[in-house]
């Protein structure tokens, strides 16, 4: 499959155009999503119609932007105007969002050509997009196994070649767990990189939008297109976009890459010997490695397991049947209420809702959301202290290659584990990038993972690009 | 009304202040009352699925400005989530100030001197406004519900005062003097009746000197009169109760304006559990000192000090004219009175004619200049106009503007020659013999009847001033 970069350069000097490059992804949507369940919604209509205007534009000699022509898959937890944005849950039935997420707008302005709306685990939550209203998503890899989650979708999209390029968010490691377990490059921006307007909220002190990519060339071009300040989020970091593609060639030399204990404790033997032999390869591109422990790691999970749904309680509070999506009729405004929520969410996120309703309750909240908050601080400390001995760290992206449908589904700690890797990054707002390296069992891919400190996304990319290109990839 | 047998009641209020902003609290959309239902929405103020809040610097600016007035600490805040679940409030939760408000402390003197502590004054959205038809007409219990998303996200200023309050009447000055404050501040058009202002009553009665007893909120209060009649109401149920025997139950109460009384509208079993916590969807509130300057200096005189502009150069002023006091500052006529006083009407003129003729049609002011005020009231000081006159003359001016003099020629008003009045003097004193003699005695009551015959006869045009020097003459 094209690279983004290539279909950009070819569409842009008239070698190919919008239209063909969008037939070929359409034609493999077409082949395999009925098998793979990626896309929940395909706008034919809507990107041929983007496309032909680009074509158009670019007839009459006009310069389109970095992502010419380039189909792109949207996660279905971002708004697009008219187009059906479900969070894979059953209780936003029928509604069409009347906006346009912020990434969406850079998308479209960057000339990329968005097709549709990716399967995930029920309002992000979950970690095998098992949880999705609409069934599983197959990993393209190996059906018989999960892509991984919540981000399934849209890695499951760029594996299968149905695009080069896909938008996942990640609020605990959903776009670098699946990346890891599809074979790509998934990237976790610094917090507030990203608008997240127009990105319906999981927990929003920890949600990011991200990259998911066959290369890191294709991250980085597609990470300056969305990045950047937003005035429609408080949150939004005050600059502009970075440069980063610039930077991907940078290489390692010099740099202090911390290989940290708490990142690979507990994962299987083939991902650990990944994250060896990466740790070889860094330190042959003239990197030095610090072996570091970090054991403030080892508290994220329960924090995270307490801050993420104690915001979510709040977040899906407003899916009450009032105003849109589902409703199921009650006797009274309260009866309605409790009706449609009952029908219209899943029990993962009826389980996330309860959690965060307790944590943040009269006589609990101390003890659980103001711990949660603390441990947070203390990680957030944690890194910086790694980073007086590191540039960045090295570790797992996550403990296990992709796993079979099922394995985890009965026993919500065991699927919570899958993020114990991806979770500190989130908590301290920091970025993070899972690179594929090596194969581990069943010729399975395994990813390992970068994380660096606020804003050293182009560090991270450098070093994501020595690992490529030491695995053999281009 | 205040209370008997040993008994006092303990009253603090929360008052809502809508700000008078341009746009609301965290969207682009107007902040207007009485637009068509659901025209000023967008994705952001009906909370729909990926929108985010951006906060509204103006309503920061205005919410410093009743802090600065009501000597409140400006300090560093932060916004936090109020969830619970109610159809006009389109996120299910409230994106309010918890436990670092942007106004901490201060006080509020009233004019009798008493002086009310203010805890907070914080910023909050407002929700939407439900409609319910048929049934009950209450939420449970309609037969339908409609939803008005027009106030969704206008911004609030909450202010909650110390219960420091002892009477019903103390309540209603409060609540006035505030309305005051809040519109000289520019934060609030002060507007009870379209609900820009709301009150809840915090109310518990106890023997004097005792500790606090248990409190009920009143809520519904849609003007001063029914705050005070609430407060009086809620206060003599408590009492009874309590000279009963009887626990008063801590609960939120209705009051009814139609029956005059208070009704349980939820119990609070416990404190309700609003589950707060930051909003991490806005960063923290930190106005930085050049902010605060600019606020504070632009701040225009409060209430209090323009009454004592006003007041200053009164001589032992009498209550009517302390009151004609407070009419102006309240009504906003200070600059009708001032410039008055500037071109020599005395305070005991230009004060009532303010406080009572220009109050009767505030509608007529745009019509009224301060120039026109100013020369009627010269006029009538002059002598040239009888007072009966000079209001004529300021309610044709209120009415339909103009010029006084011309007002004053075309009603006829030209002062009679004093040869005029003497003449007619003259004329009464034939015609009363009995009367003049009684008067030339030393019944002094009958000046008051000559004058009043005089004026009769003149219809109004002869000066009471020139009366007075004829009969003297004649004595």
């Amino acid at each position: 499959m094209k690279s983004a970069s290539d279909i950009a350069r070819d569409v842009q000097s008239g070698t190919s155009s919008a239209a063909s490059e969008l037939d070929v992804a359409l034609a493999q949507i077409r082949a395999r999503n009925g098998e793979l369940n990626i896309f929940l919604y395909v706008d034919e209509e809507g990107a041929q119609r983007t496309a032909a205007a680009l074509d158009e534009r670019i007839q009459r000699g006009e310069q389109i932007g970095p992502l010419a022509g380039v189909p792109v898959a949207l996660k279905d937890n971002l708004c697009q105007t008219g187009i059906p944005t479900t969070c894979s849950s059953k209780i936003l039935e029928g509604w069409r969002p009347p906006y346009n997420a912020t990434v969406i707008d850079r998308l479209l302005v960057a000339g990329a050509v968005p097709v549709g709306k990716t399967n995930l685990d029920e309002f992000a939550m979950g970690s095998s997009t098992e949880n999705s209203a609409f069934g599983p998503t197959l990993n393209p890899l190996d059906t018989s196994r999960v892509p991984g989650g919540s981000s399934g979708g849209s890695a499951a999209a760029v594996a299968a070649d149905m695009t080069p390029l896909a938008l996942g968010s990640d609020t605990g490691g959903s776009i670098r767990q699946p990346a890891a377990l599809c074979g790509l490059v998934g990237v976790k921006p610094t917090y507030g990189l990203v608008s997240r307007y127009g990105l319906i909220a999981f927990a929003s002190s920890l949600d990011q939008i991200g990259p998911l990519t066959k290369n890191v060339r294709d991250a980085a071009l597609l990470l300056e297109v969305i990045a950047g300040h937003d005035p429609l989020d408080s949150t939004s970091l005050p600059e502009p976009a970075p440069s980063l593609s610039s930077h991907v060639n940078d290489g390692v030399a010099g740099k202090r890459v911390g290989l940290v204990r708490e990142l690979i404790d507990g994962a299987d033997a083939d991902v650990m010997a990944s994250v060896e032999r990466a740790a070889d390869a860094l330190r042959e591109a003239g990197a030095t490695i610090v072996e570091l422990s970090v054991p403030e790691f080892r508290l994220g999970l329960s924090a995270y397991y307490l801050i993420a749904p104690a915001e979510a309680s709040s977040n899906l509070a407003r899916f009450d049947g009032v105003r849109y999506g589902l409703r199921v009729n009650g006797d009274d405004v309260t009866s309605m209420m409790e009706a449609t929520r009952t029908a219209g969410f899943g029990e993962e996120v009826k389980r996330r809702i309860m959690l965060g309703t307790y944590a943040l309750s009269a006589g609990y909240f101390d003890a659980y959301y103001g711990q949660a908050l603390k441990v947070r601080t203390l990680t957030i400390n944690a890194f910086a202290r790694a980073y007086h001995q590191a540039d960045f760290l090295l570790g797992a992206t996550t403990p296990s290659v992709a796993f079979a449908f099922g394995a985890k589904t009965s026993d919500p700690m065991a699927m919570y584990l899958s993020d114990v890797f991806t979770i500190p990054s989130n908590l301290a707002g920091e970025p993070a990038i899972s690179v594929p390296f090596g194969t581990g069992d069943a010729g399975l891919p395994v990813g390992v993972q970068l994380l660096g400190p606020g804003r050293s996304e182009a560090l991270l990319f450098a070093g994501a690009r020595v690992l490529e290109i030491a695995d053999g990839r281009s | 009304m205040s209370l008997t047998n040993g008994w006092e009641m303990v009253v603090g209020l929360e008052v809502h202040t809508e700000l008078k902003t341009a746009t609301k609290m965290f969207c682009g959309c107007a902040n207007s009352f009485g637009s068509l239902p659901n025209t000023n929405v967008c994705p952001v103020c009906l909370g729909l699925p990926g929108s985010l809040p951006v906060l509204n610097a103006r309503a920061v600016e205005l919410a410093m400005a009743i802090g600065v007035a009501l000597h409140s600490t400006i300090a560093p805040s932060t916004f936090h989530r109020k969830n619970y679940f109610y159809p006009d409030m389109p996120k299910d939760f409230q994106i309010s100030q918890y436990d670092l408000p942007i106004n901490v402390g201060g006080f509020l003197d009233l004019p009798d001197g008493s002086r009310i502590s203010i805890e907070r004054a914080h910023l909050e959205e407002d929700t939407g406004k439900s409609t319910h038809l048929g049934g009950s007409g209450r939420i449970h219990g309609a037969d339908r519900s409609l939803v008005d998303y027009n106030r969704s996200g206008v911004p609030l200023v909450e202010i909650v005062s110390g219960p420091d309050i002892r009477s019903s009447t103390q309540a209603r000055d409060y609540a006035s003097e505030l309305r005051g404050i809040l519109m000289a501040t520019g934060a609030s058009d002060g507007r009870m009746e379209e609900g820009s202002m709301r009150i809840d009553a915090n109310v518990s009665v106890r023997k004097v000197g005792q500790p606090l007893g248990t409190r009920c909120e009143i809520k519904n209060l849609n003007s001063l009169r029914s705050l005070q009649r609430a407060i009086d109401y809620e206060a003599h149920r408590q009492t009874v109760i309590l000279e009963e025997g009887g626990r008063v139950r801590q609960e939120t109460r209705h009051w009814d304006e139609n029956l005059a009384t208070t009704s349980t509208m939820r119990v609070k079993e416990e404190a309700d559990d609003y589950r707060y916590f930051r909003e991490p969807d806005l960063v923290d509130l930190i106005p930085d000192e050049a902010w605060q300057a600019r606020i504070r200096e632009g701040l225009p005189p409060m209430p209090a000090e323009r009454r004592s502009m006003l007041g200053a150069r009164l001589h032992e002023p009498s209550d009517s004219l302390l009151g004609a006091v407070s009419v102006v500052v309240d009504l906003d006529l200070d600059a009708y009175v001032s410039s008055a006083r500037d071109a020599g009407v005395p305070a005991e003129l230009a004060l009532p004619r303010a406080a009572n003729e220009l109050a009767t049609d505030l509608g007529g002011l745009s019509n009224l200049s301060f120039e026109a005020f100013t020369a009627t009231l010269l006029m009538e000081r002059s002598g040239e106009l009888s007072p009966t006159q000079a209001k004529s003359v300021l309610a044709e001016l209120l009415a339909s503007g103009g010029e006084p003099r011309a007002i004053a020629a075309k009603k006829g008003y030209e002062q009679l020659e004093t040869g005029a009045v003497a003449s007619v003097v003259a004329q009464l004193i034939e015609e009363h013999p009995d009367e003049w003699s009684r008067y030339r005695d030393g019944d002094e009551k009958l000046a008051q009847f000559f004058i009043g015959q005089v004026m009769k006869r003149t219809k109004g045009q002869a000066n009471g001033k020139d009366v007075i020097a004829e009969l003297h003459a004649k004595r």
